[in-house]
């Protein structure tokens, strides 16, 4: 809402400069979004009149004029077109300042002398028009400072306000608000009942009075739309962001920046019949004002006559049935009250906004339709002339709203904000704003909602005024007292904040990439799976829900290897979509993505690149950061978007929980990659979810250790031989490794040898060679029952 | 390279070291210490005190035992030994002097076995000189030993030595990400003063995300929130405040709860992303009122800048909250001076409010005469771009290496 600090003051002048009342109105919720003021900084400018206009003798598009600014004459050389003898203009002296702090002084132009200078609009800032000079009405005062004769010490100001906000829409509105804040009455506009001097009325039919139930009309007949509009109207409407258009039209916007409620004049002769409002049919045609062919919705509420839609109810009038200054004689001015339901959201759906919408969305006083018609009447006959008919008032009560009677009481409001004002102190703060407070006993009222209030329902409404009021930086502040009360917290975890911690102390920096990405990246990794689609995604890039954290990520790590970046190592943690509505897994999970150097680049790091072991023993710190590592299992698996030969399925108790392996070539060359790139993702409960450790005794007998180096086919894999092993090494084994994997020369081609280390202690004794050696062959038997391992010669 | 190079004094090393790339000046203290006392007739060098308190008493010494010729030339082979001993200058060789004076059949030894010759009462005299001769020389033997074994370890030390301005080896650690950071100190802050952290489903129905808010459809607040649909009752969450909803039908007062999480607004330019992050808070119990609010909010924004902020509220509007308020803090940039972060008001909108509206606290089940309570909310990358002066939210997402190794 922009309007004129002046016209405000014009209502409600409360004993502050400009400053203290822009902050008063933002710290009591009007939050001024801008004060621009109306003209530039200048000074030395006059109201002057052109006495005698002749062509300057060496130019042809400069006129050469006498000008008085009421004291002298002189001359000034002008080059505006509508430079004329008889004009009275914007006179800008020899010292005078414009805006841009460009002096005006005695100059030569082509040889002539000139005094002055004539001003257009746009060189003062009062408008982008510099068409020409400006034309002041033949009734200025010569020599009047322009800046007082045209009131621009004005400033617009502009207040943000929030939706429950629609009765400060208006002058009015914005009046009572300010009166209520300092506590200075206010000078509401004289609203004079016109009566009428003609009986033409128009049949008015509600066929929609949940919609629209109390429509306001009245005929003006024989205006004269070729007056103009006044200037301290066009003033005010220009000043509050509204362009003057014509008469009919601006008395109408007029009447809804004074009061708040939006009219609409129609053309007599181009309502057929009556009116009706109704909701209109499926399809059915209209052309707006603004030339736009629209097809309504049949949730639309419309303004017709008895064959078409005239306009669409509280949003725009159509083209057809709307004033023509020159050929429009006869007129219909409209003042209803819509249901703001029935109007929110219907703009927007035409690809519209517009002041009313604006207004009826947020609701407008709903007993303020009478009075604007006759506002609006009474304007209308000053600018145009014309014959006003009765007012035509079609109601259907039962659907209008009713008087909310709200129950409020002290102690509510003290305990809400830590204060202890008395009755009268509530009540000198809420008066103001309209409401009448009955009192019922002591720090108790019933309290009469006035209409142009309708977001007061409640009680808590009301405290909220109260609160607003007194203001609220003023409040007390205080620091919540509650019961010390445990936290409970699982010590067999490990919560996402050390996962990360961990992540980011091998190498990883955290990313965050969108939940929604592109339809081809999904189905690189979900092939199989239909995505779940926005169905209003804000591009085709953003329109699938991620089914996996991994796309994204894989996209940051292409982003930086574009940018240079080589070694890249990322994660991110957050919910993957899997299924459709109905069956919809929001699951967390947590992946990560690797490329480049092992090591980062340094002289003491060689050039070894990561490999499908690097990303291993990352998961493996993962898992097993809960404590619970031999809970999982690492199975090959085939899957999406990964290498065939490296990937493998993480489980835990025979259930997937995530996979790791290197990005499929195919995958890396369609995401624009073109480097080994190593990645895993994880259910993150899954490896959240640990053990407590549990102690077992420590040995005093020395442990034997034998190391074995077996050859055994390539294909088998180290988790068989090791399964193998662990099956018949005894109780006593307490250590097992797998030291060296080697295939090459020594080996038959195929095989490939495996050097373990075993490691057995027993707590209460020493165990003998010849214990060991018979676990020991018996662990090879089984190997080579098993798998044909043998020993390395 | 051998230590000793940095002693000679070449352009190189000198300009080396005036540049400030290496700093060898200990070495070159290590190396001439080492050289100083490796030097015989170095001012620290053995014997101490001792002789000299020998030499005033040789008169009266020697006037004692005078009929032991060997006796008169203690003093001599004393002085001719702790010459040997300061002209070794390795371990081995100082053995050899020691078994050549101390040994079984050192000179010293031999001595000794001469007192046998002397009377009762001269022998005492006699073997206690000796001894303090043969004492002598040990102890020059072992601090020339200490010396020599100083010096080798000293050499060998500087031999080792390294340049400790290169940089370490093995993995270089990662860092979170800006909004992770701000996240957890927001978590941290309430968590310390009693919240617990509340999570939950991004993908939302209609009734959490508005009607449970008090956000009918068809109310103007809805236009507030561009919200991405799935269909006419699903979509993406555009707050966290369904969290909080799901909450209160789950539990009874009191409940303290901070909602951290992913929002999605269908908006997207400069200062817009179609996903960002929210944490809102909920406190409800007995008593709870907006000085409470006003309290935690003032403390949080001190506490998390660490900065006495100014902290003012604003009536605003929320169909969730009533009162609400939209609350500014000093501009951190400027400190309330008024720049280009702030449009020059000095003051920053950083989050919104409110007391929980009675209808919110209805249709979750909770009794509004009994309980009030207060939430609110704050979007985390603002905070994170007030903090460490990030200018354009776009980077967040980005996942861009040189900006994210910014917050390591």
């Amino acid at each position: 809402m922009k309007f004129s600090e002046q016209w405000l003051r014009s209502l409600v002048n409360p004993n502050v400069n400009r400053d203290q009342l822009v902050a008063r109105l933002s710290m009591a919720g009007l939050e001024v979004d801008a004060v621009e003021p109306v003209a530039g900084e200048f000074s030395g400018v006059v109201v002057g009149e052109v006495v005698e206009c002749g062509q300057h003798p060496d130019a042809d598009k400069l006129s050469l004029c006498v000008v008085s600014d009421g004291e002298q004459q002189v001359n000034v050389v002008c080059g505006a077109p509508n430079a004329r003898a008889g004009l009275k203009v914007a006179f800008a002296k020899v010292g005078a300042v414009l805006p841009g702090d460009f002096k005006i002084k005695k100059a030569k132009l082509r040889g002539v002398e000139s005094f002055g200078m004539l001003c257009s609009n746009s060189e003062l800032k009062i408008s982008d028009d510099h068409s020409g000079i400006i034309e002041l009405p033949a009734d200025a005062p010569v020599g009047q400072c322009l800046r007082e004769y045209l009131n621009l010490n004005d400033v617009a100001i502009e207040v943000d306000l929030t939706p429950n906000r629609g009765d400060c829409l208006s002058l009015v509105g914005l009046a009572r608000e300010v009166g209520a804040l300092y506590n200075v009455p206010v000078s509401y506009p004289q609203i004079n009942e016109i009566a009428a001097s003609h009986e033409q009325t128009l049949s008015v039919e509600l066929q929609a009075p949940q919609a629209c139930p109390r429509y306001v009309g009245r005929v003006i007949r024989n205006v004269d739309l070729s007056r103009p509009t006044p200037d301290w109207m066009k003033t005010r409407l220009e000043r509050s962001g509204v362009r003057s258009i014509d008469p009919a039209v601006d008395v109408t916007n007029y009447v809804m920046l004074e009061l708040g409620q939006p009219m609409h004049a129609f053309d007599l002769a181009k309502i057929r019949g009556g009116i009706r409002v109704r909701m209109a049919q499926q399809d059915e045609p209209l052309t707006l004002l603004d030339g736009q062919q629209v097809k309504l919705n049949s949730d639309t509420l419309v303004i017709a006559d008895h064959e078409r839609a005239l306009a669409i109810a509280g949003v725009m009038g159509g083209e057809d049935s709307g004033v023509n200054v020159e050929t429009t004689q006869d007129l219909f001015l409209e003042s209803a009250f819509f249901d703001t339901i029935a109007v929110a959201g219907k703009a927007r759906s035409y690809g519209l906004h517009t002041d009313a919408s604006h207004r009826f969305e947020r609701g407008v006083d709903w007993q303020l339709a009478e009075r604007a018609i006759q506002r609006a009447t009474e304007l209308l006959l000053d600018i145009v002339g014309g014959e006003a008919g009765p007012v035509i008032d079609a109601c259907n009560s039962e659907a209008m709203p009713k008087t909310a009677e709200v129950n409020l009481r002290a102690d509510r409001v003290n305990s809400m904000f830590g204060l202890e004002l008395g009755d009268s102190e509530i009540e000198t703060l809420l008066k103001p704003l309209g409401l009448q407070l009955n009192a019922q006993g002591a720090g108790q009222w019933q309290v009469q909602i006035p209409s142009h209030r309708f977001d007061l329902g409640i009680e808590v409404d009301l405290i909220e005024e109260v609160g607003r009021l007194y203001d609220y930086d003023r409040l007390p502040v205080r620091y919540p007292a509650a019961r010390l009360a445990p936290q409970k917290k699982a010590e067999a975890r490990a919560e996402l904040p050390a996962l990360r911690r961990l992540l980011v102390a091998r190498g990883y920096q955290e990313a965050v990439t969108y939940s929604f990405i592109d339809e081809d990246s999904f189905a690189l990794f979900s092939p199989q799976q239909a995505p779940l689609k926005l169905a209003n995604p804000i591009s085709a890039d953003l329109s699938c829900m991620r089914s996996s954290l991994l796309p994204g990520l894989l996209k940051a790590l292409a982003h930086n290897l574009n940018r240079q970046q080589t070694r890249v190592r990322l994660f991110e943690s957050g919910l993957r979509f899997v299924g459709q509505l109905g069956e919809l897994k929001q699951e967390p999970m947590l992946a990560g993505v690797m490329t480049g150097l092992r090591l980062p680049e340094g002289w003491a790091h060689g050039k070894d690149k990561v490999d499908f072991y690097d990303l291993k023993a990352d998961v493996e710190a993962l898992l097993g950061a809960a404590g619970s590592l031999d809970a999982f299992s690492f199975v090959p698996a085939q899957k999406a978007g990964f290498h065939p030969g490296q990937c493998a399925a993480i489980e835990r108790d025979g259930k997937v929980i995530g996979h790791l392996g290197a990005l499929h070539p195919q995958t890396a060359a369609a995401m624009d990659i073109d480097q080994s790139v190593f990645m895993f993702e994880l259910e993150l409960e899954a490896a959240t979810a640990g053990r407590l450790p549990q102690f077992s005794e420590l040995s005093k007998f020395p442990e034997v250790r034998r190391d074995f180096a077996l050859v055994v086919d390539a294909g088998v894999s180290a988790a068989a031989i090791v399964g193998c092993m662990r099956e018949r090494a005894g109780e006593w084994l307490n250590d097992l490794r797998l030291f060296d994997v080697y295939q090459g020369q020594g080996i038959e081609p195929g095989c490939k040898s495996m050097a373990l280390g075993l490691t057995w202690q027993h707590p209460s004794r020493t165990l003998t060679d010849d214990e060991v050696n018979s676990t020991v062959e018996r662990m090879l038997q089984g190997l080579s029952d098993e798998f044909g391992a043998t020993l390395r010669k | 390279m051998s230590s000793r190079q940095f002693f000679v004094p070449d352009k190189n090393c000198i300009s080396a070291i005036r540049g400030g790339q290496m700093r060898h000046g200990a070495y070159r203290d290590v190396l001439a210490a080492t050289l100083r006392n490796l030097h015989p007739y170095a001012a620290n060098t053995v014997p101490s005190k001792k002789p000299e308190l020998l030499a005033k008493n040789k008169t009266e010494r020697f006037a004692s035992i005078s009929n032991g010729a060997n006796m008169d030339n203690l003093d001599q082979q004393v002085s001719q030994a702790l010459a040997a001993i300061a002209a070794t200058d390795n371990v081995q060789a100082l053995e050899q002097l020691r078994v050549q004076f101390l040994g079984k059949k050192g000179e010293f030894t031999l001595l000794m076995k001469q007192l046998g010759s002397l009377s009762a009462e001269e022998r005492p005299k006699a073997g206690a000189i000796i001894n303090a001769a043969k004492e002598q020389v040990q102890d020059a033997l072992n601090s020339r030993k200490q010396l020599l074994e100083d010096a080798a370890l000293n050499e060998k030390l500087a031999s080792e030595t390294l340049d400790v301005t290169l940089p370490g080896r093995g993995q270089q650690s990662g860092g979170l990400h800006p909004v992770t950071r701000t996240l957890e100190r927001i978590e941290q802050f309430f968590t310390r003063i009693g919240y617990d952290v509340a999570e939950g489903p991004e993908v939302e129905d209609d009734y959490h995300n508005f009607e449970a808010l008090n956000i009918p459809d068809h109310h103007p607040a809805r236009a507030m929130h561009d919200t991405f649909y799935f269909n006419a009752n699903m979509l993406l969450r555009t707050h966290t405040s369904p969290v909080q909803i799901r909450t209160m039908e789950a539990q009874q007062p009191p409940i303290r709860i901070v909602c951290p999480g992913r929002v999605y607004r269908c908006d997207s330019d400069i200062t817009h992303s179609p996903m960002f992050h929210q944490v809102e808070g909920l406190l409800i119990d007995e008593d709870v009122n907006f000085a409470d609010l006003k309290g935690t909010i003032e403390e949080f924004l001190r506490v998390f800048f660490e900065k006495d902020l100014a902290v003012r509220f604003r009536p605003s509007f929320f169909p969730f909250t009533e009162p609400s308020a939209e609350v500014d803090m000093q501009c951190v940039m400027c400190n309330g001076d008024g720049c280009r972060v702030c449009k020059q008001t000095g003051w920053l909108e950083v989050m919104g409010c409110g007391m929980v509206h009675p209808n919110v606290l209805r249709m979750s089940g909770i009794d509004t005469e009994k309980y009030r309570g207060f939430a609110f909310g704050m979007g985390v990358e603002r905070l994170a771009m007030l903090r460490y002066g990030v200018n354009d939210l776009r980077l967040f997402f980005d996942n861009d290496l040189r900006f994210l190794a910014q917050f390591r």
